[in-house]
């Protein structure tokens, strides 16, 4: 046989035998679902689900809510932990990373040590410590630490929550206009120092619109009588109730998540700064740039290239990473939905088979924002 | 209650002989025939089924299994006990892997309907509240506004959620995907108590570092009746296992057990413990066994009260209270029909 043909026959003996495979698994998969009497679908989900769930970040309740609404409230909290993580877990590394090149010697072995010990110990052995050595250190729920309106106990923090209500919206208004503003005043300052201007201040005006917009929105509608209201935690018989509370399970989950990713961001970061050429350096030295700017107007940004294709995996390690959820009880995804969902419903296949959706979704999705941003970022090539 | 991994594969890969396995309509010959009786059991529940170290197995599932076989071979040894998970568990029953499903099943419409038939409640259970005896709390309404530990994908997840709704209580609460991360948690002070079936409370405040601290509480908010479980369609075997249970039951109402059945067989002037014991009339032939069938229960395992105390009662370091599962006679449910 001629080795186009012979080629091309065992291609197609492959495709036909995988396209069998497929086929067998959905046929035994639907013969026994079948057999034990479980209707395929996605009909279940409009079912009430009446069961409860720690932590709700929109209205849920047993006997009202569905199986659907099971599922958003344990996305939304996958997305929050995670969300809040890649921003805590990037500050961390960044400001570690940057200190292991540190010329001070205490910075640089601290950071050292910081990432030689939280890369490697076991994720899950931290979020343990995170959520059984360090909660059984705090005090028990009905004699809480109290500080300023706020409790500390071994079932969480309890902050005030601030009330939006009528006019206080401009509070958080105010707050989005700041940092819009800095943004923009950012963007407006490189551009002319780009375009051969006067370089100007860029910190102290950001900070300035960003906090002082919305303490200057509180401190009006004070003035006007109508200050933002707070709802206050109180102690109740079994602890303090009402207020804002953070639960064990999500605090240990973003902490253990951020640290230990950090110490990996710390090392991308590193290497991408010490990917960049020494003359670089030495240049901006010699132009009469403080250390502190030369990293920012020069190291930095030609780092960025090297950093942020590692820096997307760890993203995508920190989302996946947090269905470790399970095993400290904090109610993400995989907790609500392959832990409650599916052992109530029996619906093993959809249940899964959403789960991976949705972790592929989102996995996806997170890619392709760090690839417009790493193409954003990335060298004019010649 | 049950659990992932199990639940995936029982949906996925049932082994097909398993679930097309044709009923077995004479139960009693095919284990005559066999030679022992194959018992399904949990296989890890203190005080229900557990093998020891040297491998012999203990439990009050265990002995009415015990009992069967005594009933039918005249030796309680004639047994051999199958741990199953609570996913493949019907269905083993069903194919005929084995004759009696002796697990701590909780009889349901449903599943008595769908799966299996349930002769006789061997055990009243239910769902119950482990709290700090420093809480000073003695009923489950007083956990209004409380923080409550659970296992995730259990009916005590939502029997609890009806519970408080419907009193017009709130409750916090937090989940688990096994009993050891729940126990944990409360034991650390994450939570104010800890719920599950009752009987399983008894056995979980047994692993707590103080365990005399933690109390029980006497409600309890759902109903869990055990019961052993056989296949449908075959009446014989039905009747077969439910009397083994009232034969127990009855002996302990006559004040028969295992320290006095031999005594009393040769002294008693009691008509009712006459035909109890196969001294008078034959009623053992009518479940197809000799009419000695229930002295040979009480000779080899003893009655329902020695069964209980044995494995449950105050000698044990469970420490169960008879409670529901105390004789009729004694404000219980246990209730025996006559034996004529």
């Amino acid at each position: 046989m001629p080795r186009p043909t012979r080629a091309l026959a065992l291609q197609t003996l492959l495709a036909l035998a995988l396209a069998a495979l497929a086929y067998g698994a959905f046929a035994n998969a639907s013969d026994k679902l079948a057999r034990q009497g479980i209707v395929a679908g996605f009909g279940f989900l409009g079912r009430a689900a009446g069961f409860d769930i720690s932590q709700r970040l929109i209205p849920y309740a047993a006997a009202t809510s569905t199986y659907l609404d099971a599922f958003c409230v344990g996305l939304l909290n996958t997305l929050l932990v995670s969300g809040l993580a890649i921003v805590l877990a990037s500050a961390i590394g960044f400001v570690v990373g940057i200190a292991r090149l540190s010329p001070n010697w205490l910075a640089r072995t601290l950071a050292a040590t910081y990432v030689e010990a939280l890369r490697n110990l076991p994720l899950l052995l931290q979020l343990l410590v995170w959520y059984v050595a360090v909660r059984v250190a705090l005090p028990e729920a009905r004699d809480p630490a109290a500080w300023g309106g706020a409790y500390l106990s071994q079932r969480g923090l309890v902050l005030p929550r601030p009330e939006f209500l009528g006019a206080a919206w401009l509070v958080p208004l105010a707050f989005a206009t700041g940092l819009l503003g800095a943004f923009a005043w950012g963007r407006h300052v490189t551009r002319r120092v780009a375009a051969g201007g006067e370089p100007g201040p860029v910190l102290l005006p950001g900070l300035a619109l960003g906090l002082g917009l919305p303490a200057l929105a509180s401190a009006g509608l004070a003035l006007a009588g109508r200050p933002v209201a707070f709802a206050w935690p109180v102690p109740g018989p079994y602890g303090p109730e009402g207020g804002l509370p953070v639960l064990p399970e999500f605090a240990a989950l973003l902490l253990g998540l951020s640290t230990y990713t950090a110490a990996f961001i710390a090392e991308i970061v590193r290497a991408g700064l010490a990917s960049v050429a020494r003359g670089q350096g030495e240049a901006a030295a010699a132009l009469g740039l403080s250390r502190a700017r030369t990293l920012r107007l020069v190291t930095i940004p030609q780092a960025m290239r090297v950093i942020v294709p590692p820096l997307t995996s760890q993203y995508l390690n920190i989302t996946k990473n947090s269905s470790l959820a399970v095993l400290i009880g904090y109610p993400d995804l995989v907790h609500v939905v392959m832990g409650t969902v599916l052992n109530q419903t029996n619906q093993a296949v959809e249940v899964v088979g959403l789960t991976m959706a949705v972790y592929l979704t989102l996995s996806l999705g997170l890619a392709a924002l760090m690839n417009a941003y790493n193409r954003r970022v990335a060298p004019v090539t010649r | 209650m049950r659990s992932i991994p199990t639940a995936l594969l029982g949906a996925l890969l049932a082994v097909p002989a398993l679930a097309q396995g044709t009923p077995v309509h004479d139960t009693l010959t095919g284990v005559k025939a066999r030679g022992h009786l194959v018992c399904g059991v949990s296989g890890g529940v203190a005080g229900f089924s557990m093998p020891d170290g040297q491998g012999h197995w203990h439990g009050l599932d265990v002995d009415f299994c015990r009992a069967l076989a005594a009933a039918i071979f005249d030796d309680p040894e004639k047994v051999r006990f199958i741990p199953q998970s609570s996913a493949a568990r019907f269905t083993a029953l069903q194919s005929g892997e084995i004759d009696v499903l002796a697990r701590n099943t909780t009889w349901t419409l449903s599943r008595d309907t769908a799966a299996m038939n349930f002769p006789v409640i061997t055990f009243f259970d239910g769902q119950g509240f482990l709290v700090r005896k420093s809480l000073n709390v003695t009923q489950v309404k007083q956990l209004d506004r409380a923080t409550i530990c659970l296992q995730q994908g259990t009916t005590t997840e939502l029997n609890t959620a009806d519970w408080f709704r419907t009193r017009g209580l709130s409750y916090q609460v937090v989940t688990f995907a096994n009993s050891e991360q729940t126990l944990g948690a409360y034991e650390s002070g994450r939570c104010d108590a800890y719920s599950t079936d009752k009987s399983s409370l008894y056995g979980e405040r047994l692993k707590t570092a103080h365990p005399e601290e933690h109390v029980i509480l006497d409600e309890a908010i759902s109903k869990e009746p055990f019961a052993p479980g056989v296949r449908q369609g075959d009446d014989a075997w039905r009747d077969l296992v439910a009397w083994t249970h009232y034969a127990m039951v009855d002996a302990e109402e006559a004040g028969i057990g295992q320290a006095n059945v031999d005594e009393q067989r040769q002294k008693t002037l009691s008509p009712d413990v006459k035909r109890l014991l196969g001294l008078e009339g034959r009623y053992g032939r009518g479940l197809g066994l000799t009419d000695d069938w229930a002295y040979r229960i009480v000779h080899h395992v003893g009655n329902y009260g020695d069964a209980f105390s044995r494995n449950l009662g105050e000698a044990t370091p469970l420490k169960i209270p008879r409670g529901l599962n105390a004789l009729w006679t004694r404000g219980g449910l246990q209730y025996g029909p006559p034996i004529r």
